[in-house]
């Protein structure tokens, strides 16, 4: 059996060790050098309660984005998420944004509807119809003390 | 008045053995900074890459199977508890992410830290301090070579090196191990064993895990490197008995130092 030298193992240890940081930085910690190849568009919720910054947008329940900030529209009374979509993914003007649960307990994620009427939206422009997150502490909360059933009878 | 006065020089004494054993530890705090400092500056002499290369293939590359066997088991063994665990909340799918975060986080680090200390860190304080008693040091002195560039600062380079590919082998090795436990033994949805981990793993924890790396590197291989080069200061024994008491106390002071500063290190950057 052919003797490796020193200088050979460590280069083999330091190789693969570069390839198991380079693998976790960049497949698991999902750091991209491919540069701007996102584009933001806008969208008004009545509420974001559970929404966090990097929660992922889905469209036909394909992840295409994250949510890219947060902010509150005072005069409005909105809060205004930005949703950075991958290029190339095409969303049209009667396009609808949903927030949605995964699972019962899961994190929050933005559901679009991409629509297929009117122009494509262009980098800035805004998502007009919009569903906010459904509280499921409200719809229990409504169904024990029977406003559900209320409503219904009416 | 006799009793007020021998309860005053009772009182010295208690005040005087404290005041000597903190002055003991913030003496030798300093005196462990200064070494780490000395050494570290004396990586980046010229002539050390071939030195250094040497102990990356003790500390890092002949410790990389020893790590990896232990990641695998720690990574299956997390897979067992965490999936009996989980399966009580009917969050078996979440397995992936939990195995995962714990892995990287937490005790990849840690682990790989202990592992390598009990493996090379004990054996430099050994290497260091039969060469300090056998007086190879002073000899090394003699002949203006200076100890500290040539035996220290290339096993504290080789280990800031080597730490981190070694938590990374751990890492990833573990996750597998609890593939291997969760997917292939009880069941768990591949699929979903491995979206969760894409999903919920965040670049933060991966910079956490190798903060905690690099900081148990420059902790372990000083401490160790210390332990052995002043065993000849040891004022409870000498000779090859100091070599073994010094030894004995750099692993167990690597050891508690790792996880007092784990603890720390988590607490300030989660």
């Amino acid at each position: 059996m052919k003797k490796y030298s020193i200088e050979t193992v460590v280069g083999i240890f330091v190789l693969i060790g570069i390839i198991c940081v380079a693998y976790m930085t960049l497949k698991l910690g999902k750091v991209s050098f491919s540069g701007d190849s996102y584009y933001s568009l806008y969208a008004d919720f009545t509420s974001v309660s559970g929404l966090r910054i990097g929660n992922p947008i889905e469209i036909e329940g394909i992840e295409v984005g994250r949510v890219e900030n947060m902010s509150i529209d005072q005069k409005r009374q909105v809060a205004v998420v930005e949703l950075k979509i991958r290029k190339g993914i095409n969303v049209y003007d009667d396009a609808s944004a949903t927030i949605k649960t995964a699972g019962l307990i899961g994190d929050k994620f933005i559901k679009i509807d991409a629509g297929g009427a009117g122009g494509v939206l262009k980098h800035g422009d805004r998502i007009t119809e919009t569903t906010a997150a459904l509280d499921i502490e409200d719809l229990v909360g409504k169904y024990a003390f029977g406003d559900v059933t209320k409503k219904g009878n009416k | 008045m006799m009793e007020s006065s021998t309860r005053n020089i009772s009182l010295r004494t208690f005040l005087d053995f404290l005041g000597a054993r903190a002055m003991k530890v913030i003496d030798g705090l300093g005196a462990f900074a200064i070494f780490f400092m000395l050494a570290f500056l004396k990586i980046f002499r010229h002539k050390q890459i071939r030195e250094i290369i040497q102990q990356i293939y003790f500390i890092g590359a002949k410790s990389s199977n020893i790590v990896m066997l232990v990641g695998l088991f720690t990574g299956m063994v997390l897979g067992l508890q965490l999936f009996y665990t989980l399966a009580k909340f009917g969050a078996g799918g979440v397995l992936g992410s939990v195995v995962a975060h714990t892995l990287i986080r937490e005790l990849g680090p840690v682990l790989t830290a202990i592992m390598i200390t009990a493996r090379a860190g004990s054996a430099m304080t050994a290497e260091i301090g039969i060469l300090r008693i056998s007086e190879q040091i002073d000899s090394l002195y003699t002949m203006r070579i200076d100890p500290l560039r040539y035996l220290i600062s290339p096993r504290i380079a080789a280990a800031i090196i080597s730490f981190p590919f070694l938590t990374a082998f751990f890492d990833l090795i573990g996750i597998f191990g609890g593939y291997l436990t969760g997917v292939l033994l009880l069941g768990v949805n591949d699929g979903s064993y491995f979206y969760r981990i894409h999903a919920f793993v965040d670049i933060t924890d991966i910079r956490l895990g190798f903060i905690k790396s690099l900081i148990f590197a420059v902790l372990v291989a000083t401490t160790c490197c210390y332990q052995g080069y002043f065993t000849h200061l040891r004022t409870d024994s000498y000779g090859a008995k100091s070599v073994s008491i010094s030894t004995t106390s750099a692993v167990v002071i690597s050891c508690v130092m790792i996880l007092i500063s784990d603890y720390i290190v988590t607490s300030l950057l989660i």
